[in-house]
């Protein structure tokens, strides 16, 4: 490839790279920053304490007292708020109940999810039943149904079943699997040779046998596919519980962090932003330790799709 | 049936039994729950009351509705092939043999992973008329920036800026596409003449097609149904109801004003549009996909 062609490319991808960081960027460093300084103009990168030199002893001052110390030396330096970020957490009030809902919501939807749709996409591909693929045509229609038509009907049936306020509704369902999860493991399943289940089945191995010991632990990369991706999407879920849930107690983060900015919302961003930050922050952490699985993943949904 | 064919059905059902329990308790029962109460006068507290298709007829002289319908078709008319050439373009350029493209590849992802709401409050800051950096940088080109959220001509803008920055999912999925497309197409284009332009167009297009009309079809699923950006940024569907979307009035109408019937209707319309939209999309789509050798 020509040097020109090449020089160019990589400055294209460099910009938009840029614009992809930059808002978090800003994120993170306004939740780093002292008030005064998430409002200034020129906007402040890097967050810094100034501080003035009176025989040879430094003295912080704030940015608008500058002119009290016309002759004085000034000093800049770099200097991020932690504190910012206690603060947070204590202004969301029920931090650490939010996080401890999230947890447990994650917890126990990507355990329902994984059971539930391995053993419905084992029972949709290798085990041979009549009516298997005409019924599995029909889990897939059930992909086309938007969430609004069943979103009122779901919300009065919890209704009814006393579970509205309780975080039963954002995840009883998962242990009944849904069609996706079931598609993308189908799919996998059915990629491993027959002749191993045949093999077991002729040496007189159950068929949960069959799934548990031998399917399953070939599966692995794919169960790691689904579980991530139900982490994520319980993690980032914000319609759900913003119907089910009532109780400022019973919030996920995602809701919880909202609600704090309903409430004080257009004043402290430097507050606001090391919150966003601490919602964001596990997710990108995941992220970077279980790339590959991800970006299989996603290969996998849009290819097989 | 014989023995062992009955038997297999047996097995066959105890396995998909979880699915069968969710299908009819949280598929089947809220769709035809749902069909119910659209006929239906229903607040959740009292019980439903018949009232035939007085919610569809409602409907047409809301100007509410047909506000955000617009708004939701705006949306999507702009974003959708927005973001879908935005990926495509960015797919292909870190498709090239370059270095770091995993760590690159990362990094465009990367936005389309953060939680939605944490998303939300970070462009509410970025787009904030005053103190924004988005205007910071206009202004640095001699922009004068706008009320982004507070001016109704912006709101939808805002939005759609919000959803290119976010297609990172579709880069991932297009660039595992051109991985999987044969070197040896490239070189006999090269050696007929191909310039750049014609082998993206009469290659790595047609070879990648399927997947463009993945994400497409996707895309009109998902951006019809946008919710919580819009809810989080402009509330009640910012001024004058500039960015009121389809899903945030129906959500509005089910938990704000208590008419689940009308809800219920609403979210049927929405359905049709999506299934139309999406037989539009792949009846017109349908010449032009190249399935490889089936």
């Amino acid at each position: 490839m020509r040097l020109f062609q090449r020089l160019l490319i990589y400055v294209l991808l460099t910009l938009g790279a840029v614009t992809c960081l930059i808002p978090l960027l800003w994120m993170v460093s306004t939740g780093l920053k002292p008030e005064d300084q998430t409002m200034s103009m020129p906007p402040t990168w890097i967050p810094y304490r100034l501080y003035v030199e009176q025989n040879g002893v430094l003295t912080e001052i704030a940015k608008k007292d500058l002119d009290k110390y016309p002759k004085a030396r000034i000093v800049r330096k770099i200097a991020p708020r932690w504190s910012n970020f206690a603060k947070a957490i204590e202004y969301m009030k029920y931090f650490p109940l939010y996080l401890k809902n999230t947890l447990i919501l994650c917890f126990l939807t990507v355990i329902g999810t994984v059971s539930s749709s391995a053993l419905a996409a084992y029972g949709f591909s290798r085990v041979k039943w009549r009516g298997r693929d005409k019924l599995f045509v029909m889990a897939l229609a059930t992909m086309m149904v938007p969430f609004p038509v069943v979103m009122v009907p779901l919300y009065c049936l919890f209704r009814w079943l006393g579970w509205i306020g309780t975080l039963k509704p954002l995840w009883v369902g998962s242990f009944f699997a849904g069609a996706f999860n079931v598609f993308l493991l189908r799919q996998f399943f059915m990629t491993i040779p027959k002749d191993l289940s045949e093999a077991a089945r002729i040496d007189g191995c159950s068929e949960f046998r069959i799934f548990w010991q031998i399917v399953l632990p070939l599966c692995r990369p794919a169960l790691m596919v689904v579980a991530l991706f139900q982490f994520m999407f319980t993690w980032n879920d914000f319609l759900g519980p913003l119907i089910f849930l009532t109780k400022q107690q019973n919030y996920t983060l995602a809701l919880g962090l909202q609600f704090y900015q309903s409430q004080h919302g257009g004043t402290e961003w430097h507050y606001l932003m090391a919150a966003s930050t601490l919602v964001a922050l596990p997710i990108i952490v995941l992220f970077f330790f279980t790339q590959k699985t991800f970006i299989e993943g996603i290969s996998m949904t849009g290819i097989k799709g | 049936m014989t023995h062992g064919e009955r038997r297999n059905l047996w097995i066959g059902l105890a396995f998909i039994s979880p699915w069968i329990i969710g299908f009819l308790a949280f598929t089947l029962y809220p769709v035809c729950a749902s069909v119910y109460y659209s006929f239906c006068d229903y607040d959740v507290l009292s019980k439903p009351v018949w009232i035939g298709t007085m919610n569809y007829q409602d409907m047409v002289s809301d100007t509410a509705f047909w506000k955000s319908l617009y708004n939701t078709l705006y949306y999507t008319v702009f974003s959708l092939p927005l973001c879908l050439v935005v990926a495509l373009v960015v797919a292909t350029l870190l498709n090239q043999p370059i270095r770091g493209r995993s760590m690159l590849r990362a990094i465009y992802f990367l936005p389309s992973l953060i939680p939605v709401v944490a998303v939300s409050m970070v462009w509410m800051w970025i787009l904030n008329g005053n103190f924004g950096i988005l205007n910071y940088c206009l202004h640095w080109i001699r922009i004068q920036g706008p009320q982004w959220l507070a001016d109704e001509k912006w709101t939808k803008p805002s939005l759609i800026l919000m959803a290119v920055w976010g297609c990172g999912n579709s880069i991932v999925i297009y660039l595992a596409a051109l991985q999987d497309v044969p070197r040896s197409l490239y070189e006999s284009a090269e050696i007929d003449g191909a310039n750049v332009w014609s082998k993206f167009r009469h290659v790595t297009v047609p070879m990648i097609s399927p997947v463009i009309y993945f994400n497409l079809i996707m895309g009109i699923i998902g951006s019809l149904q946008v919710f919580a950006q819009a809810y989080i940024l402009l509330g009640g569907g910012g001024p004058n109801r500039s960015a009121l979307l389809y899903t945030v009035y129906l959500y509005q109408n089910a938990f704000d004003y208590h008419q689940m019937g009308y809800a219920c209707a609403m979210a049927w319309i929405l359905f049709l549009i999506i299934l139309f939209l999406t037989w539009v999309a792949t009846r017109s789509t349908r010449r032009l996909i190249y399935y490889g050798g089936e």
